[in-house]
């Protein structure tokens, strides 16, 4: 199953290392990571998805928290979260695709956020499905350039992740 | 407050900190620490012939003391020679600082001469790890270096440290911190009592109860309350490779080791069993055997430090997180609690049935209960253990390296208490023998000391007979001669058709004795059984030297039992070269 686990670990060299290096070292799988720092910049915030069964993840969750650089961590899966996923995307657009194109990213909620003669940069945010989604959508549509950020995710609600 | 330079704070907060010895080897990026050390510093460094063999030492001194062990090492490779011994360290729990020198700030990333990235390539084995980039932080991290490493599930922490961060015309304030929190860091304390309780009760149902000890029961000094606990129930008791003497061996509750070459009994009784209490042991794939087929009747409790361990590879019923010690004082307590409430737990009848059936596996099959090898014109490398137990009264501190005499020693020399085994049961480190010893005796110069290996290993740090002439470490070695790699050899015996690949060194081993000799010590030979008693005795009398014991052993024999493998379970085992369960 897929799990967005979320980290909130001391803002130190190496520590980012730690936890990528978990995660080769042990054989799990990172599907997506996002990093930066938070309100308090002692802290950074890491996002991760990965996929594994029970046990494969309370393995990942223990040894997270193990790292003596995670100061907290919470599987957000587990409970009512919102995860978003932010994609910037270049296709041609061209002739009468160049409306075909500004229609799909109107229905996805997008925005073109830069436009050239033959090409269009288009801004999506959403969960990972959406994303996926959207360029299932742009199918017919030359796709230049793909970057997302991953997955950042937050607990719905009171719940928070702070110390 | 005082003002000291970078590498004077490093002297002085070991000193602070109460260090006994420094296990290191000097190079560019660390003279600065090794000016000030020599200038003014209490803690004495034993210079070794090479940095692996600084972290064997400092562990060996760390597994017999159970205080964290000092190394100090050069950058690049310094740092890079003393991998192996921190990984070793690190698969076995053991708490040890070790300092790294690093190429001067400005030169980090460009390839500078003796760079190599430390922390990253220590990263996988290591605790936790920091570099320090300004001295005025360096108290504080040796604090925490020396916290994180000796506190919840021991380890290795690395510090690394850029030469100019250590030089002596920079000089800042310094006090050493008498504690450190760490918001990121906090090992569990004490077990959960709601889980203890249901533990207590599950224990005292049980009609077929095994304790398995580990090593953390060993590091976490459990071993009084664990032999309480074990003689307040009369269940049987089995030790790991790494939990030897964690339960008095010449208890009659006693099933010997557990695992690929554990004992007969043991691995039959946790087959058996309906109830496992684990201690400190982490269900190693060299004690499970086939998971998927691992003690099938059983329910499971475990303790452990370190909540990564419980169901890891074999599932918890029970998990319980904390320290042995704590927890089991308290499951004693609710053990008396419950007895109190009813006398009859637990069910001494089948109690009795259990203990009778465990003492018919014995008489079948036992090390300890009749002799178990084969007859030979050698001394049976077996009997050389039966031999040093004898010499020794059972009281020695015994290294060893990897290979069969690792595993004879484990099973014919029967360790009363705990951290007088002194071994590498998780990275299996050939080479850790010799210099873990010299860490042994330096912590115990009155105590005996005696390092068990073989021809192979010996010669993986085989330069530390230089360091023991320097420092006066009059181990002994005892050396089972079979003229093999011999652990390999017994493989190639059951899998590979006799096919020696590299398993032997045809003529070239060296004369150990003369070798002995020319570092300053005593060489003996023995190649008849009937002196061998004789000459173990020699060697233990002369207190003040080293003796190299080379003894010829039969060249044939392998270790049993042995686990069947792959797809057999912990019952499946090798009794002997043609005899199996
Ligand atoms: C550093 C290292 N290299 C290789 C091995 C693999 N290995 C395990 S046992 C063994 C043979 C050991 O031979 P020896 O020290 O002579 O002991 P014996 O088995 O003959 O008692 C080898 C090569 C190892 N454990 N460690």
């Amino acid at each position: 199953m897929r799990r967005i686990i979320a980290i909130l670990m001391e803002n130190e060299p190496g520590a980012l290392s730690r936890v990528v290096g978990l995660f080769s070292q042990r054989g799990y799988n990172i599907e997506t990571l996002n990093v930066a720092p938070t309100d308090d910049p002692t802290l950074s915030r890491l996002t991760l998805t990965t996929i594994g069964d029970d046990l494969r993840i309370e393995q990942i969750t223990k040894q997270l928290n193990k790292l003596v650089d995670v100061v907290k961590l919470v599987d957000l899966t587990e409970g009512a979260h919102i995860e978003r996923d932010l994609m910037l995307i270049k296709v041609r657009a061209q002739g009468a695709l160049r409306d075909e194109v500004k229609r799909t990213t109107d229905i996805f909620r997008g925005q073109i956020v830069d436009v050239g003669p033959s090409v269009y940069t288009i801004q999506l945010a959403g969960t990972s499905d959406k994303l996926d989604s959207f360029v299932a959508a742009m199918a017919d549509v030359d796709i230049l350039e793909v970057v997302r950020s991953g997955v950042a995710g937050i607990s719905r609600g009171e719940k928070v992740l702070s110390l | 407050m005082e003002l000291l330079s970078g590498g004077e704070m490093i002297a002085r907060a070991l000193e602070d900190e109460g260090v006994e010895y420094i296990f290191g080897y000097p190079g560019g990026a660390v003279l600065h620490i090794y000016d000030a050390l020599f200038k003014d510093c209490k803690v004495p460094h034993i210079l070794v012939r090479h940095e692996q063999a600084a972290t064997h030492a400092a562990d060996g001194y760390a597994r017999a003391t159970g205080k964290p062990g000092v190394v100090l090492v050069t950058s690049g490779p310094g740092a890079t020679n003393a991998i192996t011994g921190i990984a070793t360290a690190y698969m076995d729990s053991i708490p040890m600082v070790v300092i790294s020198g690093q190429v001067a700030s400005h030169l980090i990333g460009e390839d500078a001469f003796q760079e190599t990235d430390m922390a990253g390539i220590s990263r996988p084995i290591v605790k936790h790890s920091f570099m320090v980039r300004r001295a005025q932080d360096l108290p504080i991290t040796i604090k925490k270096a020396f916290y994180i490493a000796a506190s919840g599930r021991p380890g290795p922490v690395v510090i690394d440290i850029p030469k100019d961060v250590t030089r002596p015309d920079e000089k800042f304030e310094y006090q050493y911190p008498q504690s450190v929190k760490m918001r990121s860091y906090s090992p569990a304390q004490r077990g959960h009592t709601g889980q203890i309780k249901k533990a207590a009760k599950m224990l005292l149902a049980a009609k077929r109860p095994v304790i398995y000890a580990g090593g953390g029961v060993v590091q976490g000094e459990g071993s009084e309350l664990l032999t309480r606990l074990a003689r307040e129930l009369n269940y049987p008791v089995t030790n790991t490779l790494m939990g030897l003497g964690g339960f008095p061996a010449s208890d009659r509750q006693f099933l010997g080791m557990l695992g690929m070459h554990g004992f007969y009994e043991a691995n039959m009784a946790m087959h058996h069993s309906d109830c496992i209490l684990a201690v400190g042991a982490r269900f190693d794939d060299r004690v499970t055997n086939t998971v998927a087929k691992f003690c099938p009747g059983a329910k499971v409790i475990h303790i452990d430090v370190d909540p990564a361990s419980i169901s890891k590879t074999v599932m918890a019923d029970i998990p319980i997180v904390g320290p042995v010690r704590s927890v089991l004082t308290e499951m004693l307590s609710q053990i008396a609690a419950l007895r109190e409430k009813d006398a009859d737990l637990p069910d001494r009848a089948a109690l009795e049935r259990w203990w009778r059936q465990i003492d018919e596996w014995r008489a079948a099959h036992g090390l300890w209960h009749g002799r178990r090898y084969a007859d030979s014109d050698m001394i049976m490398p077996q009997q050389v253990i039966e031999s040093l137990y004898r010499v020794t009264k059972g009281d020695a501190y015994v290294t060893s390296d990897v290979g069969q005499h690792q595993m004879f020693a484990a099973q014919y020399y029967r360790f009363d208490q705990p951290r007088r085994w002194i071994n590498s049961g998780g990275l299996g480190t050939m080479g850790f023998g010799l210099p873990a010893a010299i860490g042994v005796k330096l912590a115990f110069p009155d105590r005996e000391v005696a390092c068990v290996t073989g021809e192979g290993s010996i010669q993986m740090n085989i330069q530390e007979l230089s360091t023991c002439t320097q420092y006066s470490t009059p181990v002994k070695i005892i050396n089972l001669r079979n003229n093999y790699l011999g652990m390999v050899k017994q493989w190639q015996d059951m899998q590979y058709g006799g096919r020696y690949a590299m398993s032997t060194y045809e003529d070239s081993l060296p004369d150990f004795i003369k070798l002995a000799e020319a570092y300053g010590h005593v060489g003996m030979q023995v190649t008849q059984l009937a002196d061998l008693d004789a000459a173990m005795e020699e060697a233990f009398a002369l207190r003040d030297r080293l003796v190299f014991l080379d003894v010829f052993v039969d060249r044939k024999e392998h270790v049993y039992p042995m686990h069947i493998a792959p797809n057999g379970s912990m019952k499946d085992m090798w009794l002997s070269k043609n005899e199996r369960t």
